[in-house]
């Protein structure tokens, strides 16, 4: 009998499947993913093996951020196994529960609770085992290190590998057994050694470009050099001419493919192109203006109280534009796909942050039902957003299809930047208002194009409103010259970029402290728990800007994770910003792995530093400029600062995202901190020398 | 055009019959399947792809294989001896320096470039020698605590 009509038959309820051996069928891994929701089985996320050992499914991908490790502890954790017991397979579509995707810093805070629950039960089932194969009631049995045991005599105990020995068990527990309250966790909550590192220092690591099969080419594409460029005339008869390389036209694609990249490479740059040129409308300096100008009447994200009230509030009133342009994801490893069809179905690896949306899009490019592809996500080399779009891999399955042969298309560093889904440029106005006591009383907010995320007020204001004035993503025809998507913290970057230095135009206004200014401002306890955290690892003292020290402090409320962070700057007279020190408090609820969280705030402020710092892509209509690591530049060893990451503890709180929210504060931060140091505000990133040279004052 | 080169490759001999002046990145990945050096950015910008040519780092996608005619060739494959992994690879391992991992393999070659000349190098010094090498997760922090570990460890006379 299938599960699912035996849970037909059975009725209603939650149903757990204790399973043993290899039961990972195709149809049974549909059946769980087919509801396309986190299924309510405990086996679509674990599966106890005769030898004890416990596999743990996820539809996440490891990017990088370390999750592979958080979740084997929240599944150690219930199960009372040690951490070295627990392997996650993740992102394969096949074998694990239907996911959203890899962004949004969900990971942990949403799909940590379902395995959480899961694992929990598990155990639950496996103490029921243990009652019957030990003769004693459930009440006098515990679980401890892979065994069940009994309470008053530990010797007498069973494995959880023997109970699963041999046998093909279907449980339902009613009611769900608890999860362990956190006050006795060993597990979730102290620094866990990342599970992949062994794989990723030997080299044995595997990436989509490190999949090799037999027969398999590899494809390069004819690309235009300019978005929205139509092909002219084309001359192959060079590629023709090189040994072992095969040409494969399909409607506008035409593609190269050898058995070596290199070679393919080489035949592809043999082929004469002639493409025509749509007009250039804007460029990397015109671009804000164009913005404005194409933007809708908007719609209000948040507003409260009424601004006309506001106004007659204000004492002072503040009007200030800030500009962020088209940043670049950037990852190491560029997009890859590699594709196997045989037999009517499809094999994907694919460097992707969606595997199971990217399984919808092969099947569909393919003509195949969804069952017959499967997406295999191996470790992906960095994704930040960038790869939720998998342009490369419908390519490669369609060259696969007409090929007849497995295909790898593996873009190059250039087309990694062409084709990348930029974080879109975007412009903020403000105009606000305090009163005679410095407390804001009117916030009038207009975002154009850069997302809402966090852009919703934490301070404490009686009259305000959020308009967002075309949507964020892809604004409609007209918009953006090119694809643009979320980069890491997505919206975020720019409206904490706009809000944080608001907020220091208007302390500097008013003679006030940055830090004193923020205070009178906030109720949230949260948030000034995070502040005092911050300013007391910083050594924080009072003192209106610009002081000359080069201090600045930035605050952000990502997705329910509380941040603040304070920097220190040096700014030499040519403009050019050593960023000294950062601090960086975090509140986001229960941590999982503490050292896992510190790595990701030392990343973020790392990344972070690029795009205050030089990140910009310049670009002519759909010409993209940039386009390596020569002209864009990223952040380097020699820019590191000293970097203070304080988990400011929340126990009472579930875990929340750690991924992408201590990034969000780091272009204010900068740019409050260069205020500070030198008087010169600049409202546009990133803060390059040039223009930090020309804003400073003429003694600096 | 193709000519048979040999050289050696992690302590084994190759021999290709090959374009003399194809890349060496892609003579290992697609010709010899040594897939821990990666491709980055094709242009020597990023440092990805770093092996060791007689001891020297050297950028692979760069690198054409003539050159590497009669050398010893060392990739992120070839550095564990006999299962042991390198002090360096430890101290990657116990400085939880990796997040997505694909700057890792050329790091490691770098920094071991880097203390077979410079034994007990400062922190200017690691800075400076391992500028060129990117890493878009942000991981320089404990990179540069892995390789002073490293030195440390390796100073105590363990192998190499």
């Amino acid at each position: 009998m299938k599960r699912r009509e035996f849970m037909k038959l059975a009725g209603g309820g939650v149903f757990v499947f204790f399973t043993v051996g290899e039961p990972w069928d195709w149809l049974e891994a549909q059946q769980r993913s087919g509801g396309r929701d986190y299924p309510t089985d405990f086996n679509a996320y674990l599966r106890i093996a005769e030898d004890g050992k416990i596999t743990g499914f996820a539809g996440k991908a490891e990017l990088g951020q370390g999750t592979q490790t958080a979740l084997a502890q929240i599944a150690a954790e219930e199960l009372d196994v040690a951490l070295d017991r627990v392997d996650m397979v993740m992102g394969d579509t096949a074998l694990c529960p239907w996911d959203m995707g890899t962004f949004g810093s969900r990971s942990i805070k949403y799909f940590g609770p379902a395995l959480r629950q899961a694992a929990a039960e598990a155990r639950g089932v496996l103490i029921e085992l243990a009652s019957e194969h030990l003769r004693l009631p459930v009440a006098q049995l515990a679980t401890k290190d892979g065994f069940v045991q009994e309470k008053v005599n530990p010797q007498n105990r069973v494995s959880y590998g023997t109970l699963a020995k041999g046998k093909m068990i279907e449980r339902h527990l009613d009611p769900k057994p608890p999860v362990k309250p956190p006050s006795e966790y060993a597990i979730v909550g102290k620094p866990a050694d990342r599970k992949d590192a062994v794989l990723k220092v030997s080299g044995r690591a595997q990436y989509a470009g490190d999949i090799r099969l037999p027969g398999m080419l590899y494809a390069r594409i004819l690309r235009p050099p300019a978005h929205g460029a139509k092909l002219k005339a084309v001359d192959l008869s060079g590629a023709e001419r090189t040994e072992g390389a095969r040409i494969i036209q399909d409607g506008e694609m035409i593609a190269v493919l050898h058995s070596s990249y290199d070679l393919a490479e080489g035949a592809l740059s043999k082929i004469r192109a002639e493409w025509e040129l749509p007009e250039a409308a804007v460029d990397d300096e015109t671009i804000y203006e164009h913005l404005v100008k194409v933007a809708s009447t908007g719609d209000v994200v948040e507003e409260k109280g009424n601004l006309e009230e506001g106004k007659k509030l204000a004492e002072s009133v503040f009007e200030e534009s800030y500009f962020t342009p088209y940043v670049a994801h950037a990852p190491m490893e560029p997009h890859t796909a590699t594709v196997k069809i045989e037999g009517g179905s499809a094999t994907v690896w694919a460097s992707t942050q969606r595997p199971f949306g990217l399984q919808e899009e092969v099947a569909q490019a393919l003509g195949l039902p969804l069952e017959k592809v499967r997406v295999i996500t191996p470790f992906v080399g960095g994704g930040f957003g960038g790869k939720n779009r998998n342009l490369q891999t419908v390519e490669a399955a369609r060259l696969a299809k007409l090929a007849g042969v497995p295909v790898q298309v593996a873009w190059s560093r250039s087309e990694e930047f062409f084709y990348d889904t930029f974080q879109p440029a975007a412009v903020v106005k403000i105009i606000s208002g305090a009163d005679a006591s410095n407390r804001l009383v009117l916030w009038d907010y207009d975002i154009f194009f850069g997302g809402e995320r966090t852009s919703q007020p934490f301070y404490d204001i009686p009259h305000y409103r959020i308009l967002s004035r075309g949507s964020w993503g892809r604004g409609g025809a007209g918009v953006h010259p090119f694809e643009v998507g979320a980069w890491r913290a997505p919206g975020s970057n720019t409206n904490t970029f706009a809000r944080e230095s608001h907020m220091d135009v208007m302390a500097a206004k008013a003679g006030l402290d940055p830090v004193e200014f923020r205070r009178i401002n906030l109720k949230d306890e949260r948030m000034k728990r995070v502040l005092a955290a911050a300013a007391a690892r910083f050594g924080w003292t009072a003192a209106k800007a610009p002081s000359g020290r080069g201090f600045g402090v930035s605050l952000v409320n990502y997705l329910n994770t509380y941040v603040a962070t304070m920097a220190e700057v040096e700014v030499n007279k040519n403009g050019a910003v050593k960023v000294k020190r950062v601090v960086c408090a975090q509140d986001m609820g229960r941590v999982i792995n503490p050292d896992g969280a510190k790595a990701q705030i030392e990343g973020c402020i790392t990344m972070g530093l690029g795009y205050c710092l030089s990140e910009e892509i310049h670009f002519r209509g759909g010409a993209i400029r940039d386009l390596n690591f020569d002209t864009y530049e990223i952040p380097r060893f020699s820019w590191l600062p000293e970097i203070e990451a304080v988990l400011v503890e929340n126990r009472d709180l579930e875990p929340q995202g750690g991924g992408e929210p201590p990034i969000v504060n780091m272009g204010a931060v900068v740019a409050n901190a260069v205020f500070d140091a030198t008087g010169a505000r600049l409202n546009r990133l990133p803060i390059t020398a040039t223009r930090l040279r020309a804003a400073l004052p003429p003694r600096y | 055009m193709k000519e048979i080169i040999r050289f050696e490759v992690n302590g084994r001999p190759a021999s290709l019959d090959a374009d003399p002046d194809r890349m060496l990145l892609w003579v290992l990945r697609d010709e010899l399947g040594l897939t821990g050096t990666k491709y980055g950015c094709g242009e020597g910008f990023c440092g990805a792809c770093a092996v060791l040519v007689d001891g020297e780092p050297v950028r692979s996608c760069q690198f054409p294989l003539k050159s590497a005619r009669g050398k010893k060739v060392v990739t992120i494959e070839g550095l564990a001896v006999n299962g042991r992994l390198h002090p360096l690879q430890e101290a990657f391992v116990r400085h939880n320096v990796m997040q997505c991992g694909y700057c890792t393999s050329g790091m490691i070659i770098a920094a071991y470039g880097l203390l077979r000349k410079n034994p007990r190098p400062t922190r200017e010094e690691i800075i400076r020698s391992m500028e060129d090498h990117l890493c878009r997760c942000g991981g320089y922090m404990r990179i540069i605590q892995a390789i002073e570990t490293a030195a440390q460890e390796m100073k105590k006379g363990v192998r190499r």
